[in-house]
């Protein structure tokens, strides 16, 4: 735990902490309805005493929608990036170890995957199950899996390699064990950084979904939502925009330093 | 060297000190030396002695690795006459040197040429920048160069690109890159490290051959005190940082002053030092008593056969064309037949692509062998199904070259020596840990190491713990593939003697695979020489050293560089048979291995 106390860990886990509070704590306090309240008389109005964050084109207080937005979002994104890599890790590791014709069979299946944009691979599942919460989920879940199937084959495939891999098979280590013990934890670093550039991703392509109303169902709040929103009016009410823009981008932020430092306390010769 | 001429390079009190995040690092301190023109000086010394600090400090490159000269100066003799503090020379000047009056060869003749540019495009470069040559009297001087490192087909050589030459033709080129505008000094760091020794014996040569012809001094950066013997006029041995002793080369050889000479001089193997002995001897290290006690009298041993190798081969597909079918094949290892005792070694030596590697890992089938019978202990190893054979690898362990690769960096050192035995269900709870720490006590590590990761042990504390993993399971076999090769030779001399003493305690066998003549004359009973996947010859190993009969055999032991300079037996130029292609065509069916025994045991290739 000494270790997590470098600047960048300190901040990190600061920020993160504060957002989780928001996230949990958020609904507990604040009525649902103050996210969806409308105020016709101060519509779009920018941040004032009675609107700290401003107001958006319905006059909906900014600070209760970012604050309530908080756990949709979150919930999706990472959820979602849990999904892809309890997907892409087995199918990206199991890939790159064993190399050959699996590696041709999966890997050809990854990039069919591939092919697609992610969000239009998540807007026809979500299409086909149903626009909920959990739809979405899975549906990002799985139009995110083969960017981290392919980076963590080419890990694996690297780590493989390594003498350490032929020495703990000459010694009599089984495949499993080989891939557990040795490959996994040379891998987990790749895991975890694409771990975190994913969540970012996931929060904006439940944006992208809601906009098409696959997502988030209005008149429910999440920044994907709010910042699609946002658009026509960015000339008029900049604000409603840079509101949840900015909680997307100190959310990524706390989560690529804490994803750092925890690469470092993974990594022993960092000690 | 006679009349000592006014020096080209005078190093005063030479301080380079890295700063880091922890403190500053202290690179070389106090380091003072000359080189006077047509004179050799060899710096020698272990990894971290500052050996190449020192010479990347002379072309001021040391700044490009986070270092900086803090104290000292480093004269440099201009060719126009005028001297230079290189130490605090502008960088537009030491533009104007690197290069044109200061050249620098480096290790690694792969890396040092730029891949996508030709021969002669790169020879060209340094002419046109700093002699301002037009293109066509560059190309001239360029081929001209190339005849000077004695390149065959020349003409030819310089429409090429860098992966269509030899490693020692690469090199060649990095030395003529080198020579280019004919510099006052040369750099060698190292030069021929990462070559097969024929090629290092060809390129000392022209190293030799330059320095007399061009009347240049050479700065010449070495850890192998044979290299040092056989091209050094004068010595520096530097030892963290600082300069242990300095002197004329026979006088560091046969009276060296300081303890730390002595001690590196002893660890370093000489070939033919073992002439008239017939079995393997520990290296006499001093200050360490054990082994000079137990180097006495091996146990004699009934002779038994443990590893029986028939017909062994092994090829590799090479792909080609849009559908990848394989359209040829590298025969890795062909119709390779010997036997193995009991409690003895048999070392496979030869060049790099020889198949000495290839075939190790045939054995534990860590590579599946086309075809051939390994019998081990009764059972033939290749006829053995996945479950049965990794039954069978309790009998036969390996231990790898690089002890930082071999290791899992992020496992403790506890867990990967307890794995093998895990594997095979051997011990568990208080026993695998007393086997565990009992293993370690064996290979002479602290307990206090089991808790610890592999980054926080030095190469040859490393190499221990991979011999202790390969000990957990008590294996028969141990297959040792160039085991000892990454060491530095003090510590090469203690894991040496490490193993040997295991092999006379346990009774172990050792598959023993180098291209260190000299390290095998140490250790082996038989020895087997191999060149493009078959052993041309094999036998008992003071037969093969003392009366080798196969030419391969005779040029791999001429080529041996020997640590002692009253033995230099380079002539000007030494060119050997380069190593043809073991790629054949599919269908290709080669002769089947037949030998002449020349001695009891001794037998040779058939032509």
């Amino acid at each position: 735990m000494r270790r997590f106390l470098t600047t960048k860990g300190i901040i990190g886990l600061t920020l993160l902490t504060i957002i989780a509070l928001i996230a949990i704590l958020g609904p507990l306090i604040l009525s649902p309805d103050a996210a969806t309240a409308m105020d016709m008389t101060a519509r779009r109005s920018p941040p004032s005493w009675k609107h700290p964050l401003g107001t958006d084109q319905l006059g909906r207080d900014l600070l209760f929608r970012v604050i309530l937005g908080a756990r949709t979002s979150l919930e999706i994104a990472v959820s979602a990036v849990l999904m892809s890599i309890v997907l892409g890790l087995p199918l990206g590791l199991i890939s790159g170890y064993f190399g050959g014709r699996t590696d041709n069979i999966l890997m050809r299946l990854v990039d069919t995957l591939l092919a697609f944009p992610a969000l239009l691979l998540a807007l026809t599942i979500s299409a086909v199950l149903g626009p909920n919460v959990q739809n979405t989920i899975i549906a990002i879940g799985i139009a995110f899996t083969p960017f981290l199937a392919r980076i963590i084959r080419g890990e694996a495939l690297r780590v493989a390699q390594m003498p350490y891999v032929e020495a703990a098979r000459a010694s009599g280590t089984t495949d499993v064990m080989i891939m557990v013990r040795h490959v996994l934890p040379n891998i987990l670093p790749a895991v975890i950084v694409q771990g975190t550039i994913s969540l970012a991703f996931a929060i904006l392509a439940e944006a992208g979904l809601s906009f098409l109303g696959l997502g988030t169902q209005p008149p429910a709040a999440s920044w994907g939502l709010m910042i699609q929103a946002s658009r026509d009016q960015l000339d008029i009410a900049p604000w409603t925009a840079l509101v949840p823009g900015l909680a997307v981008a100190l959310t990524v932020l706390a989560l690529n330093m804490v994803g750092d430092v925890l690469r470092d306390i993974l990594d022993p010769r960092s000690k | 060297m006679n009349a000592p001429a006014k020096p080209i390079v005078s190093v005063d009190h030479l301080r380079v000190e890295f700063p880091t995040r922890g403190g500053t690092v202290i690179g070389v301190e106090d380091v003072s030396f000359t080189i006077a023109p047509g004179e050799t000086l060899c710096v020698v010394g272990e990894s971290g002695s500052g050996k190449s600090v020192t010479s990347l400090s002379l072309m001021r490159l040391v700044e490009f690795g986070g270092g900086q000269i803090t104290e000292g100066a480093l004269t440099f003799a201009r060719a126009d006459g005028s001297t230079l503090n290189v130490a605090t020379a502008s960088p537009e000047v030491m533009q104007g040197v690197r290069g044109n009056e200061i050249g620098m060869i480096f290790q690694e003749p792969m890396t040092a040429l730029n891949p996508v540019f030709t021969i002669e495009r790169q020879l060209t470069d340094g002419l046109i920048l700093h002699k301002g040559l037009s293109q066509q009297a560059a190309s001239a001087r360029a081929l001209e160069l190339l005849k000077l490192v004695r390149i065959p087909e020349p003409e030819r050589r310089l429409k090429q690109y860098p992966h269509e030459l030899s490693g020692g033709m690469r090199q060649r080129v990095v030395i003529a890159m080198a020579m280019t505008c004919e510099p006052k000094l040369l750099i060698a760091d190292e030069p021929t490290t990462a070559l097969d020794v024929t090629i290092q014996a060809e390129i000392l040569a022209l190293i030799n051959r330059l320095k007399r012809e061009k009347g240049m001094a050479v700065l010449f950066i070495t850890h192998d005190m044979a290299v040092v013997a056989q091209m050094a006029d004068r010595v520096v041995v530097m030892y963290q940082g600082r300069i242990v002793e300095t002197g004329t080369v026979t006088d560091i050889f046969e009276n060296p002053q300081q303890d730390y000479t002595r001690a590196l001089l002893a660890a370093v193997p000489k070939l033919g030092e073992m002439k008239g002995k017939t079995a393997p001897e520990r290296m006499r290290l001093i200050g360490d008593e054990a082994a000079r006690a137990a180097a006495v009298a091996p146990k004699a041993r009934k002779p038994e056969v443990l590893l029986d190798v028939r017909h062994l081969t092994t090829r590799f597909p090479v792909k080609g064309g849009i559908l990848r079918r394989t359209v040829a094949q590298v025969h890795a290892v062909e119709d390779v037949s010997f036997t193995l005792n009991v409690g003895e070694t048999l070392a496979l030596v030869g060049e790099s692509g020889c198949g000495k590697s290839s075939t190790g890992r045939s054995i534990l089938r860590l590579i599946e062998p086309t075809s051939g019978e390994v019998w081990i202990g009764g059972r033939d190893i290749r006829a053995l199904s996945h479950h049965d054979l990794r039954r069978a690898r309790a009998d036969m362990q390996m231990v790898f070259q690089d002890p930082f690769a071999s290791l899992n960096p992020y496992r403790r050192l506890k867990d990967q020596v307890s794995e093998p035995i895990q594997n095979f269900g051997l011990a568990t709870g208080q026993a695998l840990k007393d086997r565990v720490e009992q293993l370690f006590d064996r290979v002479r590590l602290p307990r206090a190491f089991m808790t610890r990761f592999p980054h926080e042990l030095s190469g040859g504390q490393r190499q221990r713990v991979a011999i202790a993993r390969a000990l957990a399971v008590n294996p028969k076999l141990i297959v040792a593939d160039e085991a000892v090769s990454a060491l530095d030779v003090s510590v090469q001399a203690q894991v040496l003697n490490l193993m040997m003493e295991l092999q006379e305690d346990l009774g172990l066998s050792y598959l023993f695979i180098s291209h260190d003549m000299a390290v095998v004359e140490r250790v082996a009973h038989h020895v087997g020489v191999m060149y493009l996947g078959r052993i041309v010859e094999i036998g008992p190993r003071a037969s093969v050293f003392e009366n080798p009969q196969h030419p391969y055999t005779r040029s791999l032991l001429s080529a041996v560089p020997i640590a002692d300079p009253r033995k230099r037996r380079f002539a000007d130029d030494l060119t050997f048979k380069p190593i043809t292609s073991p790629i054949f065509p599919l269908g290709h069916t080669p002769a089947p291995s037949t030998y002449t025994e020349v001695a009891p045991g001794h037998r040779v290739l058939h032509p």
